[in-house]
């Protein structure tokens, strides 16, 4: 056995002592220049996306702690106030503080976007892994009736769907939820089939892997990364559009505080008090575009 | 230095003015580690009508110098300093615009891979004619009059036809041709050519060099050819300019140049390259075959259909192949692209069930077998791949692919399976710290080992290698086929060697089938087909191989070869 392993050793030339990796040969470089890069990687961008995320997330979680005041009770005499020391964002026409409102609706809005991309996600991934891995007739099947769904406009398809579940933040984002799955099922099949083809999937099979095993080492988490920087992307779109059902009335019940309802309910005082509908609408852009730049940084991992 | 030496040798012939002079070239990229420098120093000369060849594996800036000097550097890129004189003028400092007159007029480019280099939604007459209305406003007439002559004179057959034709509509060595026309259009001082023949076969690419020279011959151009094969380099240059990590390792008349290299780095890439010059070596040549005995692989009259469009059309990829190989030795399967030979050897692992013939592997009857049975007939045979970029997950470490066949089968515990990954790491040359690495962080013949490592870790009896050195560099590659022989004669291992590189071939093979078009065309050993091909198909291949003008040099190579 010795004699044979030192074979392999004779054989050491000059194509195995590369240096292992751009990042190895970093690190032998002093800890001071490290740093330096790490400085220099920092993308701004990417970082004020995490902090406007984080921040929203807090709001979600602990509203208290960023205001005093009530989300759906107001205060008597203190309607359509502009934005002043007392109110930082001023009032609605029931005299509630907007600032309040925009917090406490950060939890409504943020569950019906993890709901509707939730939805999208487990049920699209796995309708299109399905499709992708086992082809012929069943991949046919779904894909058809995915591409049924994509013919339906979006907006009308959930309009039907809360119809049909009933109001509320959560059935609402269900019927988001629903209608994302076309798009989730066509990426995942399309990954999958790609990483199917690949040499690497061949040699697995090769080296006498079973069908499960190969999906589960290598199909799987190699096409699941796209998918997943899409689920970021599609976050952002689904608060969106998780806004617009509440916007016309399909979201939540008016009592409730949620980013779209606050638009709609906003847009009556339009010529009065403008704050009402223009913050909850940048905090939504806010929000959305933060979501997106965090996608695209995942994308760019993969590539 | 040696620039010196260039101009004494070939003064007697040429006085006048060099068509191309580099001189002190430094070029650099721009990049994420900072500005690094990948040319130094680099001084050549090229004079009228004569080829020079810039050899250098891959990494080694001989594209980079081509570019520089026709001003089509990457974005990132920067000449930083030297000289670049055409006809005697410095046109380093040359803005775009000054360079597209000369470009395609004095000095023109024939690119490496045929098929992205064309257009694809313009006709081949129109891109022809492009160069010629760039530099030129001859009439309609006059322009249409000079394509079909251009394309007559390179070659291609049904001119008239083929200039209304798309890109897509042309083989690879038509659409080469194509590129040579432009290139040749207006008879410029200079021609560079980037590997020129690189994506094609080999008969193919003898043909196209044969066109370079013809056309050079009656032109009087001047070529810098930029080449990995040396072979080739030295069939059809007068100067070799040696290149290693962007600096000239030597230069010099070809036939100095191979009959007494100077630098340590020529001497050893004449040793690596693959040759006819070079065989097996005699005492594992194989013993007499007893038919039947001992036969790791038996093929028997292969036919693989493909249907294609409808379900009518039969596309018959491999047409009554037969061949056995004994055991412990090594099988050519040789071809060019289309030939069928990876047809054949799909079906020989199990991948596909061909249309009829009986293949047994290891006594198996390989075309019983499914489900479970065919996966533990996966024991027996391994492929290897051409590409180990893309035949290793890339997100798995090197310990996760090689140990990934052991748990397919019976699943030895913990610390055996790790045993077994790092012996077979050692067996194939590499360092255990590589066990944690990815295989991104690896070079290509370091992931070709990981490879064979992964097809070796389960024991197999036989080993199919898929064109597994096609993509390294020549010294690289030297190492694998060194690392496979010492595999061999450790291990008795069968291997089943698919390539389109007969010098390689002959170099690590005892038996080989030549296929053509799906037909077995010639069979048996090596030296037999090799010495006497019964078929013309195989003749002209023999013919096309790189390297055989220049007799002095191969009986350098196989007198380095006996040394090393």
């Amino acid at each position: 056995m010795t004699s044979l392993n030192t074979i392999g050793r004779s054989l050491l030339r000059d194509d195995t002592d590369i240096p292992a990796s751009p990042s190895q040969v970093l690190r032998r470089a002093s800890s001071g220049g490290r740093w330096l890069k790490v400085i220099r990687d920092i993308q701004p961008g990417l970082v004020l996306s995490w902090f406007i995320m984080a921040v929203v997330m807090l709001w979600a979680l602990f509203p208290q702690w960023f205001t005093s005041y009530s989300a759906t009770v107001g205060v008597a005499r203190q309607q359509l106030r502009a934005p002043s020391a007392e109110h930082w964002l001023g009032t609605d026409a029931l005299g509630r503080d907007l600032l309040a409102r925009i917090i406490y609706g950060a939890g409504n809005s943020l569950t019906g976007a993890f709901v509707a991309v939730g939805v999208g996600l487990l049920v699209g991934t796995t309708l299109g892994i399905i499709a992708g891995s086992a082809r012929g007739r069943i991949d046919g099947a779904i894909m058809r009736s995915v591409d049924v769904l994509l013919s339906i406009p979006q907006l009308l398809l959930s309009l039907s769907i809360v119809i049909l579940l009933g109001f509320g933040i959560v059935n609402a984002a269900i019927a988001v939820g629903i209608t994302s799955i076309a798009s989730f099922a066509r990426l995942a099949r399309s990954e999958v089939v790609r990483v199917r083809a690949s040499d690497y999937v061949e040699a697995a099979f090769g080296s006498g892997g079973t069908f499960s095993r190969v999906l589960l080492r290598h199909i799987l988490p190699n096409s699941l990364t796209s998918v997943i920087a899409f689920a970021a992307l599609q976050l952002g779109w689904a608060i969106l559009t998780i806004s617009t059902l509440g916007f016309l009335g399909y979201g939540a019940p008016p009592p409730t505080p949620e980013w779209g309802l606050l638009i709609a309910e906003g847009r009556n005082y339009l010529a009065r008090a403008w704050w009402l509908t223009t913050v909850p609408g940048i905090v939504v852009i806010l929000v959305v575009l933060s979501a997106n730049r965090i996608s695209q940084s995942f994308g760019r991992a993969r590539a | 230095m040696t620039t010196a030496i260039t101009i004494k040798s070939t003064s007697t012939d040429v006085s006048n003015l060099p068509v191309l002079e580099i001189s002190n070239l430094a070029v650099g990229y721009r990049g994420n580690e900072g500005f690094q420098r990948v040319v130094h120093e680099v001084s050549l000369l090229v004079r009228p009508g004569e080829v020079v060849a810039l050899v250098g594996e891959s990494g080694s800036g001989k594209t980079t110098t081509a570019q520089a000097v026709i001003g089509l550097l990457a974005e990132n890129g920067r000449l930083e300093a030297g000289a670049v004189r055409l006809n005697g003028t410095d046109i380093a400092g040359w803005s775009q615009k000054r360079l597209d007159a000369i470009r395609g007029s004095k000095i023109s480019l024939i690119p490496q891979d045929p098929t992205s280099s064309l257009n694809p939604v313009k006709t081949i007459g129109a891109q022809v004619a492009e160069v010629l209305q760039i530099h030129r406003q001859g009439s309609r007439a006059e322009i249409d009059a000079r394509v079909i002559d251009l394309l007559t004179r390179v070659g291609l057959s049904q001119p008239v036809l083929r200039a209304k034709q798309y890109p897509h509509e042309l083989s690879g060595g038509m659409r080469q041709r194509v590129l040579i026309a432009i290139a040749v259009a207006l008879r410029p001082a200079l021609i560079i050519a980037d590997e020129p023949t690189s994506a094609l076969d080999a008969t193919v690419q003898k043909r196209i060099l044969d066109l370079i020279d013809e056309l050079r011959h009656e032109y009087g151009t001047a070529v810098l050819l930029v080449t990995h094969d040396l072979g080739v380099a030295a069939d059809r240059a007068n100067h070799l300019v040696v290149l290693k990590e962007g600096r000239v390792q030597e230069q010099g008349p070809t036939a100095e140049v191979l009959a007494s290299p100077r630098s340590d780095y020529t001497r050893k890439l004449l040793a690596d390259a693959p040759s006819l010059g070079k065989t097996r070596s005699v005492s594992r040549s194989i013993s007499p075959r007893i038919h039947g005995r001992d036969d790791a692989i038996v093929v028997e009259n292969l036919v693989q259909d493909f249907t294609i469009g409808g379900r009518r059309d039969v596309f018959r990829a491999v047409d009554g192949v037969s061949f056995t190989v004994q055991r412990g030795t090594t099988h050519a399967i040789v071809g060019e692209s289309g030939s069928g030979k990876t047809t054949t050897v799909r079906s020989i692992v199990g991948f596909q069930k061909p249309t009829s013939g009986r293949i047994r592997v290891d006594g198996i009857d390989v075309m019983s077998l499914h489900g479970d049975t065919l996966r533990r007939f996966r024991k027996t045979i391994q492929l290897v791949y051409q590409n180990p970029f893309a035949s290793l997950d890339p997100r798995q470490t090197i310990f996760q692919i090689v140990e990934e066949p052991l748990l397919n089968f019976d699943c030895p515990p913990r610390e055996e399976r790790a045993r077994k990954v790092q012996a077979i790491l050692d067996r194939v040359g590499l360092p255990q710290s590589a066990l944690t690495r990815r295989p991104h962080g690896l070079s290509g013949g370091q992931r070709q080992r990981v490879a064979i490592a992964r097809a070796l870790v389960l024991d197999p009896q036989v080993l199919v290698l898929d064109e597994a050195v096609s993509a390294l560099d020549v010294t690289v590659q030297a190492q694998i086929l060194a690392l496979l022989d010492e595999l061999q004669q450790a291990l008795g291992l069968t291997y089943l060697f698919i390539s389109h590189d007969l010098a390689v071939v002959r170099q690590i093979s005892d038996t080989v089938s030549v296929l053509h078009n799906g037909r077995q065309v010639d069979s048996g050993f090596v030296e037999d087909v090799f010495l006497r091909p019964e078929s013309a198909y195989t003749r002209e291949l023999i013919g096309a191989i790189p390297g055989q003008r220049k007799p002095t040099g191969t009986d350098i190579t196989r007198s380095m070869g006996a040394e090393r």
